[in-house]
């Protein structure tokens, strides 16, 4: 069905996307991972050449206060048993909210352009800065 | 199931398995998606979900795509509201007569529509659904633009706001007439709850979302939805300008119980001059001209009285 080809004429009449192969009882308690996808489920689609910058995500400095995953618009941020595990690149457009609402300091997440080399940037990461007097 | 689910801190809440999905085609930003995560993962219940035409309607439906892990249907730009209350009177009917395969579970019947589609072409369907008494939620996602279409006013558009139908310019400051007061409309109809929230204030909206799914009867929820096409902001800033608009009680937050208690849910400890609300925003640029610099104070006298209505209705608890 995921037919990206299809005419406007070819289009089935008040088509049914299935999010799932198989039931969709009790998905509400399945993480992402253990869902059973089908091919319409825009999960399995990308959105990531809308980026042009990315968040980079240095695990060192996160205290898991969760604020990117709450404010993150695009299920992007990747938290499993209260912690914070990663970005996910597939769904994520790039705007930035996660870096704005991140409280640490230095920031536990920065945006950088999309061709930079995440080791290269964990390890070049800002110093904390310092409160002004 | 059956119970409300369990919410005491943002660790807690994270550990919700999101039932809407990523690559939809949301703009980058758009609070729209925050504000309906924030709602789905309120509960662990099953969803009867419906979205009027709109920028929610025609991002997360593109074929051969859904983002909806839940039953989820899209008629018409006006009738979003009552294809969820119709899908809730079937499933009412059918539990009476004992056709339900599985009648213990519970199930949330929740709508969602913009505000044009709600304070503008649903309005008289919407009002069909709060009188009629469905056990349903209608949640506003209240952008104050037509944002799916190119940026048109809607009933929603504030004073001095530029939209494409209302553009300030030499002859005109934008949007001549003020926004309605949907919140109030929709509690005369006598509903159990009605209530304003917005994405930034996610425990006020969780506890908000708790009491409207457990309550018996029609919910009516206005949920402030920064748009960064229209409202013209970066991407970036979408949690700041949610700051910036429930610090300066450009959107206060309260609820309106049974249709007359009304109870102010958050006070802010510094309140924001409206000045700085509007200056964060493209659509607000030319009030800062000095032909129509006197708009800002209307502004600000605008707001320091509907919060002053606010209190002393809170204060009256009739």
């Amino acid at each position: 069905m995921a037919d990206n080809t299809m005419g406007w004429d070819e289009f089935e009449i008040g088509a049914m996307l299935r999010s799932f192969d198989g039931p969709i009882s009790d998905v509400a308690l399945k993480p992402q991972e253990e869902r059973n996808y089908s091919q319409n489920n825009s999960f399995t689609a990308s959105v990531a050449d809308w980026r042009i910058e990315k968040p980079i995500y240095n695990k060192d400095y996160c205290i898991d206060c969760q604020f990117c995953w709450i404010y993150c618009p695009d299920i992007s941020i990747i938290s499993r048993d209260k912690k914070m595990i990663g970005v996910d690149y597939d769904h994520c457009k790039g705007c930035g909210i996660c870096v704005e609402v991140c409280p640490t300091n230095p920031k536990s997440l920065l945006m950088y352009p999309e061709q930079e080399d995440e080791e290269a940037a964990i390890a070049a990461w800002p110093e904390k800065e310092e409160k002004e007097k | 199931m059956g119970e409300m689910k369990k919410i005491k801190n943002l660790k807690e809440f994270s550990t919700s398995a999101d039932r809407f999905e990523g690559a939809n085609l949301l703009c980058p930003g758009c609070a729209h998606s925050i504000i309906v995560r924030e709602i789905l993962n309120a509960t662990n219940d099953d969803l009867v979900l419906s979205a009027s035409t709109g920028c929610l309607e025609v991002c997360t439906a593109v074929y051969p795509y859904t983002s909806w892990d839940a039953s989820w249907i899209h008629i018409g730009f006006e009738n979003g509201s009552t294809a969820v209350a119709g899908a809730e009177a079937m499933h009412k009917a059918l539990k009476r007569k004992g056709r339900l395969k599985q009648p213990d579970r519970d199930v949330k019947f929740v709508s969602f529509a913009g505000d044009g589609a709600s304070y503008d072409i649903g309005f008289q369907w919407i009002s069909g659904c709060m009188e009629r008494g469905h056990n349903m939620m209608h949640v506003v996602l209240d952008n104050e633009v037509y944002a799916n279409t190119g940026g048109q006013r809607s009933s929603s558009t504030p004073i001095g706001a530029s939209a494409t139908t209302s553009p300030a310019g030499r002859v005109s400051y934008g949007e001549k007439k003020n926004k309605k007061d949907m919140v109030a409309i929709m509690a005369a109809h006598g509903i159990p709850y009605s209530a304003q929230v917005a994405p930034n204030k996610w425990k006020d909206m969780v506890k908000k979302i708790q009491h409207g799914l457990s309550v018996d009867g029609p919910v009516f929820i206005n949920a402030m939805s920064p748009c960064t096409t229209e409202w013209k902001f970066d991407p970036k800033d979408t949690m700041m300008i949610s700051d910036l608009a429930t610090d300066s009680l450009v959107f206060p937050l309260y609820e309106i119980i049974d249709g007359h208690k009304l109870n102010i849910t958050y006070r802010p400890k510094n309140i924001v001059p409206v000045e700085e609300y509007l200056a964060a925003q493209g659509r607000f640029k030319h009030l800062f001209k000095d032909e129509y610099k006197h708009l800002i104070k209307e502004w600000q006298e605008r707001v320091d009285k509907n919060w002053e209505m606010l209190q002393r209705r809170e204060e009256a608890g009739v």
